[in-house]
């Protein structure tokens, strides 16, 4: 009975057949992927031999790894700090201006007249790299850490203001209806119907923000902007490997207790 | 009781009538429109101080968008003729929303069906939000509350058998409860009309017996005008001594809820099945 049960279901039953038009577009997708990697191999210099080649230079540098010089320790650690100086008036500037601005892009609440030119604006910030602002603020307020501040902060702004605006578009705006149901200015549905309803994501995307402005400042210094890059680059232009080898072991360590810290603080509020 | 005079003298700087001839809420020819959907049509209805009023009807018959027409939410068709006046004073005209209506807005208690609180801060917070309109800006943007107005704020939660969960946050607390905490807040407003917008629609019977108990002593003891929505008949019939029925954007009865017949009911649901008469019936009979 089951048999001709099954029979009977089988012979009605169809597979779907996949539609000529979905293979098509996966076979041109993948012609012109294998085309744009293969114009690329000529500029980027694709030699895998090399690797090989260079063999002996690449161990010279690892072997640092194995006897990494700490002797001026009291500098990496005193520039480790200064790093994390950095990183912090960076975040935090660019939080002090994230909060309006990111309320300023949020179309929920703000007219599209405001919202569309600043939201530009916050884009044309987070598209340059902190190494670009790093060199032009050096330009303008000279060599040393406060450029490494403005440059972080300014690209920091960009990103936590769309982040901080995706969470205010993303509220209940129910209770902040009921708020101006009791005759609320608009800076108190602000600051009483949406802030507490966006805080613990605004925390969480400042730490995150952090973590990532503690990396980048360990580098931006390599362009002369303060903290342990510029440690770094000295010791590597110098082929001093040991040396090398200990300042990014230092960075090594320090970012990845932050990181790990951070992301256990930030567990906290989500 | 109905409200003294001066308790509503600033508003009765906009008008010279004399507060026995204002009636709470006043509504002159309101029409709205949501694109095609003629959603009010040419509503007139005055609220007297003091009174407690039901508003009935089918789902979409355009309660919530009169209740929120009084408190200036959203404006009318810009037609010259349509106004509406709380205490005399006007909140809208023709469309236009007056300038002043937040003024207006510190006097009215707006109840939702739900979420009338923002859930992350405290009852007691939430509670305080209903006197913003009346303390300094630089006090209200750092969250300065004085002593006097959070006792008061205590004792609005006390009003409504909330006082002993004043610091938790609103989120944890049930349905019911986040309701009477946005009476509490009323109250705190020192509100002398409530809007209430279906405020028992998503409570158990209990609970909502508890929220039309609270609303019905308001009105009683403390004269405050209430205007509430609901889809509970039997409630409506118990709580408001006037019914106000819509019936497509149009009220099709408004009087005691005493002559209102399981007919009259019949005709203003369409005989709709989410409304159960024959379990009204005996309730009516009952009067
Ligand atoms: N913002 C809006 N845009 C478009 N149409 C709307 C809007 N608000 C309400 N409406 C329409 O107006 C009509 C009346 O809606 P309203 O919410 O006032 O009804 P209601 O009586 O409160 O119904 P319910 O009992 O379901 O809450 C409905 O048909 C609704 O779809
Ligand atoms: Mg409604």
């Amino acid at each position: 009975m089951l048999t001709s049960a099954e029979n009977n279901s089988s012979a009605r039953l169809e597979v779907p057949k996949t539609p000529l038009g979905t293979i098509l577009s996966c076979f041109v997708a993948t012609v012109l992927l294998v085309a744009i990697l293969l114009f690329s191999i000529e500029g980027a210099e694709i030699r895998f031999g090399d690797l090989w080649k260079n063999r002996g230079n690449m161990l010279e540098y690892g072997s640092g790894f194995l006897k990494p010089d700490f002797l001026d320790w009291p500098d990496y650690l005193q520039e480790m700090i200064i790093t994390l100086q950095i990183a912090v008036w960076g975040t935090f500037l660019a939080i002090m201006g994230a909060i309006p601005f990111g309320l300023i892009c949020s179309s929920n609440i703000s007219p599209s007249w405001m919202t569309q030119p600043v939201r530009r604006l916050m884009d044309l910030l987070r598209s340059v790299n902190e190494m670009v602002f790093a060199m032009l603020f050096i330009a303008a307020v000279g060599l040393g850490p406060f450029a490494g501040v403005l440059a972080l902060s300014l690209h920091t702004l960009g990103t936590l203001s769309k982040l901080f605006s995706e969470a205010v578009e993303a509220i209940d705006p129910q209770p902040v209806e009921g708020i101006r149901a009791t005759g609320a200015m608009p800076i108190e549905e602000i600051t009483y119907g949406i802030i507490p309803q966006v805080i613990p994501l605004w925390i969480s995307y400042s730490l995150y923000r952090f973590e990532a402005n503690v990396r980048s400042a360990s580098v931006i210094g390599m362009v002369g902007a303060g903290g342990i890059g510029m440690l770094l680059w000295d010791a590597i232009r110098s082929f001093n490997y040991a040396k090398t080898a200990a300042i990014v072991l230092v960075i090594v360590v320090v970012v990845s207790v932050l990181d790990f810290a951070s992301s256990r603080i930030r567990r906290l509020y989500i | 009781m109905p409200v003294s005079a001066e308790e509503i003298q600033p508003l009765l700087s906009y008008s010279n009538k004399s507060i026995d001839q204002l009636p709470a809420v006043e509504i002159i020819s309101l029409w709205k429109t949501f694109g095609d959907l003629q959603a009010l049509k040419e509503i007139n209805v005055l609220f007297q101080s003091g009174e407690m009023v039901g508003l009935i009807g089918t789902s979409g018959s355009g309660k919530s968008t009169l209740l929120r027409h009084i408190s200036g939410l959203i404006a009318s068709d810009a037609r010259s003729e349509c106004q509406i006046k709380v205490w005399g004073q006007v909140v809208q005209s023709g469309g236009q929303i007056c300038s002043d209506v937040r003024k207006i807005r510190a006097e009215i208690g707006f109840i939702f069906q739900q979420f009338n609180l923002v859930e992350r801060m405290s009852l007691l917070k939430n509670v305080l939000v209903g006197r913003l309109a009346k303390i300094p800006g630089y006090r209200s943007l750092f969250h300065l509350f004085t002593r006097s107005e959070k006792m008061e704020a205590m004792q609005a939660l006390d009003r409504v058998g909330l006082a002993s969960h004043a610091s938790q946050r609103a989120g944890t607390l049930s349905g019911g409860q986040q309701q009477r905490a946005a009476i509490a807040r009323t109250l705190q407003q020192q509100a002398k009309i409530i809007l209430a917008d279906e405020p028992i629609a998503s409570l158990d019977p209990a609970s909502a017996r508890l929220v039309m108990e609270t609303l019905g002593e308001l009105n009683q003891q403390d004269g405050i005008t209430v205007v509430v929505s609901l889809h509970q008949i039997s409630f409506a019939i118990r709580f408001c001594p006037r019914i106000v029925a819509l019936k497509s954007g149009e009220i099709v009865f408004d009087g005691s809820s005493e002559d209102l017949s399981v007919e009259q009911l019949g005709w203003i649901y369409d005989s709709d099945s989410e409304v159960d008469f024959e379990a009204i019936r005996p309730k009516l009979e009952e009067r």
